[in-house]
């Protein structure tokens, strides 16, 4: 018998942790001598109160909803996917390459060209550790950490010695054509009459990111491989005991999670920047983990809590422009997040299934 | 390349192996007794803010090593709270450790001090100073002996002879005391120790508080001895170099010593000479970043003797079902 009902896991639980989390960003906000109430509204009107603030909002939530996927697909086998970070950087290559070596005659093919070679670049980075947990046991976080810092490394050898254009003193590579230029937000509501930010980084990727989650959502819960995933997460060895490969399903959700973190480059790299530069992640990677946390590992948890991040992140941006905050309260807050909703979740769950539990002897 | 070079590299794998030497004892106590802790990273970040901060405020670097070293314990005791006490996942409270500590140094430093999130210089008393061993000056022209002896052995801070005498003391904590046996035992078969009547939360707490004093060292040494004040994020990821070299070591004092020392060496080369020519073969300098990683991922692979952790390492220990 289920201790609590399934709404108080769901919600209740993440509420209760999000309440802390605030609470104790506020407490740091007074404690530098700051107005918390005045910082929320600068960051609701900053982030929301304009279709420019919400093409910052969107453009950073499609970030966090790739990487965000990506930790939750590889939670869902019971791994923990700290890689993103290097996994979205090799994507970035990934699209850099296809984007500046390839004259794409039109962004929609671009685009699927791009998604496929993101993807495949950030698998492959994610392969390796996969592959070493499954067959030789060494333990994936410390892989993908490790992963992460080689990436860093090879990306920065790759724009500073081989892709850095002739004469350029800019660890980047050169602009990609024109005719990879994936549409705005502005772009493609200018036609049915509205009139978005032109300004604002929020493109055709977000639309990418939300078939992302359905397409997560219908993998995990409606295919047979999903329920093989899930499965080998709750128990090993019931899986095993099922027929059900730990080698395969640990090489198959590590290599789902490392395409979707690699996916995210054709928002930051082929959306935005339309070059690669280094750090273009920006701890996006890490980021997903809040976001995962957050959003209890279900796509469209991570699409809420995606879309959470992203008004943090640019009302946190609006915070630092126009008042003495620096921009890393956001870092604070999206600690607070994983350590509430992720170390510290038994701090809210048992109390509350005490309190349910005396509920129900109290009705019986 | 001549003798004196050779010693210079050598005198600044030292100074940069001693925050790694460390941050990895201190993992070592922590994952010894089976608490995984990739917060290393963060914990040295407080601390050296804090011990920065509060030299600069102060002009007493004992004050700031104190100040350091409380910082980390704070951050160990929310590890030990998260991971012990409220059974939590290990590896993300160690997550959220970093980030708390990348993001909260930023905002106290701007708060307190107004210079984009650094402190001011480290000046006279502020900072530890060198120590000049005896004779140092005299022998310094002997040949070969000289240079090793004024220019390696001598003229480092203190908190380096800390981290290099911490090796033994570890070690002799470790396997030649009931406590470090125990704190051993806890981290392979917890209930084994819990069977014998001995407190598996009181030995967890204990190596984590160890780990957080460790750190705030390390984290101090980082701020106000190696370099005169704190930057943001000015561990680069020296928390995880000491995790690798942890792994590299296979969680044992002596051999971890000898890893840092070679990350250190890595870093030390990296410094000093950017790309390597070796003979129309040019090493870049980022495979000289990314070698302590690679090198650690082939450990782990097992293809070079095989890296066992600690059993009950990462699980919460709980009492009765």
């Amino acid at each position: 018998m289920d201790k609590m009902p399934k709404w108080a896991d769901v919600v209740l639980i993440p509420l209760i942790s999000l309440i802390l989390a605030a609470i104790l960003s506020a407490l740091v906000i007074l404690g530098i001598g700051e107005d918390p109430v005045a910082a929320v509204n600068m960051m609701v009107s900053g982030a929301l109160g304009s279709t420019y603030g919400w093409g910052y909002t969107l453009y950073y939530a499609t970030n966090f909803m790739f990487t965000g996927l990506a930790v939750a697909v590889a939670f869902h086998a019971r791994l923990f996917n700290i890689g993103g970070e290097g996994q979205a950087m090799l994507g970035g290559l990934g699209v850099a390459l296809v984007c500046l070596y390839v004259p794409w005659p039109h962004w929609t093919i671009a685009l699927l060209a791009a998604c496929a070679a993101s993807m495949l670049f950030g698998a492959i980075w994610a392969a390796i550790p996969a592959y070493l947990q499954a067959r030789r046991g060494s333990h994936i976080v410390i892989t993908t950490i490790m992963f992460n810092f080689i990436a860093a490394a090879f990306l920065n050898y790759m724009l500073v010695n081989v892709m850095r254009p002739v004469g350029s003193m800019d660890p980047a590579t050169a602009r990609f054509n024109e005719t990879v230029h994936l549409p705005t937000l502005h772009e493609l509501l200018a036609p049915i009459g509205i009139n978005f930010s032109k300004a604002a980084p929020a493109n055709v990727s977000l639309l990418v990111a939300v078939l992302a989650c359905v397409v997560v959502w219908a993998l995990i819960w409606r295919t047979r491989l999903g329920y093989e995933i899930r499965a080998y997460g709750h128990s090993e060895t019931g899986a095993l005991y099922a027929g059900i490969s730990p080698y395969k399903i640990t090489m198959i959700a590590m290599l789902i999670s490392g395409a979707l973190a690699g996916l995210m480059a054709i928002n930051n790299v082929m959306g935005e920047a339309e070059r690669l530069v280094l750090n273009s992640t920006e701890g996006a990677g890490f980021i997903g983990i809040a976001v995962a946390l957050m959003g209890r590992s279900h796509p469209f948890g991570v699409f809420l809590a995606a879309i959470l991040f992203g008004f943090l992140y640019q009302g946190g941006a609006e915070l630092a422009l126009w008042t003495n905050i620096p921009r890393e309260l956001i870092v604070v807050i999206q600690a607070l997040v994983i350590l509430f909703t992720g170390a510290l979740d038994n701090m809210v769950r048992m109390p509350l299934e005490k309190i349910f539990l005396a509920l129900r002897k109290g009705n019986a | 390349m001549d003798f004196l070079t050779i010693i210079q590299v050598l005198d600044s794998t030292v100074r940069l192996a001693t925050p790694l030497l460390l941050a990895c004892l201190a993992g070592l106590f922590s994952e010894r007794a089976g608490i995984f802790d990739i917060g290393l990273e963060g914990k040295m970040l407080m601390s050296a803010f804090f011990s920065a901060a509060v030299a600069a405020v102060t002009g007493s670097v004992w004050l700031g090593l104190l100040a350091g070293i409380a910082a980390s314990l704070l951050l160990a005791g929310l590890h030990g709270l998260a991971s012990i006490t409220f059974r939590g996942n290990q590896l993300i409270s160690g997550v959220a450790i970093n980030f708390l500590a990348a993001g909260m140094t930023v905002l106290i430093a701007q708060d307190w001090f107004q210079q984009g999130g650094r402190t001011p210089s480290l000046i006279g008393g502020g900072r530890f100073g060198p120590i000049d061993w005896p004779l140092s000056e005299t022998l310094a022209n002997v040949p070969v002996i000289g240079p090793v002896y004024a220019e390696l052995l001598s003229g480092h801070s203190i908190l380096v002879y800390v981290a290099f005498l911490a090796v033994p003391a570890t070690w002799w904590v470790l396997f030649r005391t009931r406590f470090g046996l125990r704190l051993r035992a806890v981290g392979e078969n917890p209930a084994a120790v819990d069977t014998a009547g001995v407190s598996v939360v009181g030995l967890r707490y204990a190596a984590v508080m160890i780990c957080g004093v460790l750190c705030g060292i390390a984290g101090a040494y980082l701020a106000t001895a190696l370099q005169a004040g704190f930057v943001k994020d000015m561990t680069a990821g020296r928390g995880f170099i000491a995790l690798a070299a942890l792994i590299f070591a296979k969680w044992r004092p002596w051999h971890a010593m000898w890893a840092c020392l070679l990350f250190g060496l890595l870093q030390a080369i990296a410094l000093r000479f950017q790309n390597i020519d070796l003979g129309g073969v040019v090493i870049p300098v980022q495979v000289m970043d990314a070698l302590p990683y690679v090198l650690t991922v082939v450990i782990l692979a097992g293809f070079v003797g095989k890296a066992i952790p600690p059993r009950a390492g990462g699980e919460p220990y709980v009492k009765e079902r």
